[in-house]
C-alpha cells in the first residue's frame, strides 16, 4: 500500500517533514471544536418564523405536507394524504418508538409492515431526526429503527417530523446530532425534495431513482 | 486511462462547431445553467463572504493535508472501514477489482464519479469479466454510447431528447421497438424500470465522493436522482473512490461548502440527496453495506502542492467554470479531449497527465475572467492557464503561445454572440484588476504574458497564529474562524 508514499509526497510539496506534537494537537482542538463558520442570516428566525421557512422551502422543493395539532393525528393524515393521491394503504413503515406508539388501530384501512424496504413497497413512512428550514431539508441518520432503504425504494416517501426537532441551520442539526447520538452514525442522509434528474436536456423530471413524492407530516408540538 | 485526444483540441473545436445536434444542445442547456446560479446566488447575500470562507477553510486543509488524511483514515478503521492509499491510476484499479474479485462480483453497480473516469475503472473491471453499470441517468447513457462525459455534473449535456430515444431503442431490445416516448417523462421511467433491477441484482456498489470529513471519518455524496444512494446502500460491498483533495476537517466545515456548491452547481440552495457514510453496516442495522472501503487517490495531486497549481486542489467540481465559459459554450466538452473539460479541465489535464498530453488546452480560453469570477473556491484559473502555457512554450510545444492565441481570438470573433461575452466579461476583469493593482499587470489578448503570480503564501503560519489569537481570546469555537 502507497501510505506512506503520499504522505511522503504531500509533504514535499508542502516543503516540510511531519508536522511537530504541538501543531497536530492545535489541529486536534480545531476538530474538536468544530468551529461554526458563517449561518446566512435568512433562518435566523423565530419558532413560527422557521416553521414558515421550512414549510415554504419544501413546497419549493416539490414537496408536500400535512400539518397536525398532535401525534395521535398522525395517522389520519396519513390515510388522507393516500386516499387523495389515489395511493395504496399498504405502508412500511419505520420500527421507531415514536411510530409505534401512534394510534393506528384507528385506522384499520392502513396495513403496516415494519421494517426495511422492499423493491415492492410503494409507500414508506419515516421517522425524521430533524429538519433545516433554511433549505427545508430533512436529516435521516441510519440506525436499527430508522432503515435506510425506506427514504429510496418506494415511490412515495412519507415523514414524520416534529416541530420542535426543526432547526434553523445545518449547523444546528450537526449540533443535535452530536450531542444525542454520540458518534456519526453510519449513514446520514440530507434529504431537500422529492428525487429528480435534469439529464434529459437539462430539463426537470420529478423521480428518478429515488421517490417521485416525499410528503411530511409536521406535529405542531411547539406553541 | 482514457487516451487523451487534448492535443487535437482545434481539430476538435472544428469538429463540434460544425455539429449541429452538439450546437443544437449546447445552445439549449447552457443559458439554463448561467440563469439557474444567478438567481440562487442573487437569493443568498452572503454568498460573497461564503466563497472567501470556502478558499480559505480548503487553504487550511490542503496546509495540513498530512495531518488531516490521517486522522480521516483513522476514523473509517474505527468506523470498521477500509482505506486504500494510492499512489496512481493504476494501483486503483488493482484495488477495486481486488475488491470486487474477493466480493465474487458480477455486476457492480456505480454512481457518478469523476474519479472512477480519471482511473477509466470500467474498462478494467470489463476486461475481467465484471460488468460496471453506471446509473447516474447521464453516465448510463454515455456508457451505452461508449462516450465518455462532456459535463462534470451534467454528463450528457451534448445530447438531445431524439439520441436518447435512439439509444434506448437500440439498447433496450427486450421492449417492443415501435414504443412511443411522448415525452421526456417516458424516457426517464424507461430507464428507472432498467436501472431498478441492476440496483437490486448488484455485488458491489462503486460511488465517487464529494468530500471526506476527517472529524468523522466520512464520505460524502451530493446527488439529485438518489442513484447514488441506492448504489451505495443495497450492495454487499461499498466502496468510495475519492482524491486526497476531497478532504475538509469538520461536519460544519462540509456545511459552509454545501452552501457553495449545489448554488454554484446547478442553482440549487441544497441538491436532493447529500448523503454522509461513515463505515460498514452496524448491529442492528437492517440494511446497508456489510463492507465500506474508500479508495484514496493521489494521482498526480500531491505533485501539484507547493506550486502554482495549488489552489486549483480546492476545487468541488461544481461546473460553474465551464457553464459561464465562451469557449466551452462554442464546442462543448469532448473537444477538450479527456476527462475533465472546460476552464478547470484546461488547468487540471496538463497537472494529471501531463502538459505533453494536453496540448492545446491551456489557450482553450478567451481570458474573458468570466470563470474565476464565479469559481465559489475562488480558483485563479485564466492564471493558471498561462502559467501552464509558459511552462509548454518553454519545453518548445507550442508554436508561440501569442499566436495561437490570437488563433482562438479570431476565432472567438468570428462569433459575435460569444466575442460580445467575453469582451464584456474581459472589460469587466480589466477594471477590477487594474482597480485592485492599479496598473494592467496582465493584459488579456495584448501581448505580455510576463505576470506570474506568487506562490499561494502558506496557511499554516497564519492558521497556528490565528489559533493561539482565538485561544488566548476565549473565542475557539464561537466565531468564523476557519
Ligand atoms: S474550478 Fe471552480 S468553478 Fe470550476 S468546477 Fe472547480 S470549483 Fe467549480
Amino acid at each position: 500500500m502507497s501510505r506512506e508514499t503520499v504522505l511522503d509526497a504531500i509533504r514535499r510539496g508542502l516543503r516540510r517533514g511531519p508536522l511537530p506534537a504541538d501543531q497536530r494537537a492545535m489541529l486536534q482542538s480545531r476538530l474538536d471544536a468544530h468551529p461554526r463558520h458563517l449561518i446566512p442570516a435568512r433562518s435566523r428566525l423565530d419558532r413560527p418564523g422557521q416553521v414558515a421557512l421550512f414549510l415554504r422551502n419544501l413546497e419549493k422543493e416539490f414537496a408536500t405536507f400535512s400539518r397536525v395539532a398532535d401525534a395521535a393525528a398522525v395517522p389520519a393524515a396519513i390515510a388522507e394524504y393516500l386516499a387523495q393521491q389515489n395511493l395504496p394503504s399498504d405502508i412500511a413503515i419505520a420500527p421507531h418508538p415514536e411510530l409505534q406508539a401512534l394510534p393506528w388501530a384507528e385506522r384499520p384501512m392502513l396495513r403496516l409492515r415494519e421494517g426495511r424496504a422492499k423493491a415492492s413497497d410503494a409507500v414508506s413512512v419515516q421517522h425524521a431526526f430533524a429538519a433545516i428550514a433554511e433549505t427545508g431539508t430533512l436529516m435521516l441518520p441510519s440506525a436499527p429503527e430508522r432503515p435506510t432503504t425506506l427514504n429510496l425504494l418506494p415511490d412515495t416517501a412519507i415523514a414524520v417530523l416534529r416541530a420542535s426537532r426543526l432547526v434553523g441551520a445545518l449547523e444546528e442539526a450537526w449540533t443535535l446530532l452530536r450531542d444525542e447520538l454520540g458518534g456519526m452514525p453510519r449513514n446520514v442522509m440530507l434529504v431537500t425534495g422529492p428525487s429528480r434528474s435534469a439529464d434529459i436536456e437539462q430539463t426537470l423530471e420529478l423521480g428518478a431513482h429515488g421517490p417521485r413524492r416525499l410528503h411530511v407530516v409536521l406535529i405542531d408540538d411547539t406553541p | 486511462m482514457h487516451v487523451a485526444t487534448s492535443p487535437e483540441f482545434k481539430q476538435n473545436a472544428k469538429r463540434a462547431i460544425a455539429d449541429p445536434q452538439l450546437q443544437k444542445a449546447l445552445a439549449r442547456s447552457g443559458p439554463s445553467f448561467i440563469a439557474r446560479r444567478a438567481a440562487a446566488v442573487a437569493a443568498l447575500p452572503e454568498f460573497e463572504a461564503l466563497r472567501e470562507i470556502g478558499k480559505q477553510i480548503k487553504n487550511h486543509t490542503l496546509a495540513h493535508l498530512d495531518f488531516y488524511l490521517e486522522t480521516y483514515a483513522a476514523k473509517v478503521e474505527a468506523a470498521g472501514g477500509h482505506v486504500h492509499w494510492c499512489a496512481d491510476a493504476a494501483e486503483a484499479r488493482a484495488v477495486v477489482l481486488d475488491i470486487c474479485q474477493k466480493a465474487g462480483a458480477r455486476t457492480v453497480t456505480k454512481g457518478k464519479s469523476m474519479i472512477s473516469e480519471e482511473i477509466a475503472i470500467n474498462d478494467h473491471l470489463e476486461k475481467h469479466g465484471i460488468q460496471p453499470v453506471e446509473t447516474d441517468l447521464g453516465e448510463y447513457i454515455i456508457q451505452l454510447r461508449h462516450e465518455l462525459p462532456s459535463h462534470i455534473i451534467a454528463p450528457a449535456f451534448h445530447l438531445n431528447r431524439e439520441e436518447w430515444e435512439e439509444q434506448f431503442r437500440k439498447s433496450h431490445t427486450d421492449l417492443p421497438a415501435d414504443r412511443v416516448f411522448h415525452e421526456r417523462r417516458d424516457i426517464l421511467t424507461e430507464a428507472r424500470a432498467k436501472l431498478r433491477e441492476r440496483f437490486l441484482a448488484a455485488d458491489v456498489g462503486i460511488t465517487g465522493a464529494n468530500f471526506l470529513i476527517a472529524e468523522t471519518g466520512s464520505s460524502v455524496i451530493v446527488t439529485n436522482e438518489g442513484n447514488g444512494d441506492l448504489t451505495q446502500t443495497l450492495p454487499r460491498v461499498h466502496i468510495a473512490l475519492a482524491s486526497i483533495e476531497k478532504m475538509v476537517p469538520t461536519l460544519d466545515d462540509a456545511a459552509a461548502l454545501l452552501r457553495l456548491l449545489a448554488r454554484s452547481a446547478t442553482g440549487q440552495d441544497m441538491s436532493v440527496y447529500t448523503t454522509f457514510s461513515t463505515g460498514a453496516r452496524r448491529p442492528g442495522d437492517l440494511d446497508g453495506p456489510e463492507e465500506y472501503h474508500v479508495v484514496l487517490l493521489d494521482n498526480g495531486r500531491s505533485a501539484m502542492l507547493g506550486t502554482e497549481f495549488q489552489d486549483m486542489l480546492r476545487c468541488i467540481r461544481c461546473a460553474a467554470c465551464m457553464n459561464h465559459c465562451p469557449v466551452y459554450g462554442a464546442v462543448g466538452g469532448h473537444a477538450y479531449g479527456w476527462v475533465y473539460p472546460g476552464p478547470m479541465g484546461s488547468v487540471l489535464t496538463p497537472s494529471l497527465i501531463g502538459v505533453e498530453q494536453s496540448g492545446h488546452l491551456p489557450n482553450a480560453s478567451t481570458f474573458c475572467g468570466k470563470c474565476e469570477s464565479v469559481c465559489p473556491m475562488k480558483i485563479p484559473l485564466p492564471g493558471m492557464m498561462r502559467h501552464w502555457r509558459e511552462r509548454a512554450f518553454e519545453r518548445h510545444l507550442m508554436p508561440t503561445a501569442q499566436r495561437s492565441n490570437l488563433a482562438l481570438w479570431g476565432f472567438v470573433a468570428r462569433r459575435p454572440g460569444l466575442y460580445r461575452l467575453a469582451t464584456r466579461a474581459a472589460a469587466l476583469t480589466l477594471g477590477l484588476m487594474g482597480r485592485k493593482r492599479g496598473r494592467f499587470a496582465r493584459l488579456p489578448f495584448a501581448g505580455g504574458w510576463t505576470a506570474g503570480r506568487d506562490l499561494p503564501a502558506p496557511e499554516g503560519d497564519t492558521f497556528f497564529a490565528r489559533y493561539a489569537r482565538a485561544q488566548r481570546q476565549g473565542t475557539l469555537g464561537k466565531g468564523n474562524q476557519a
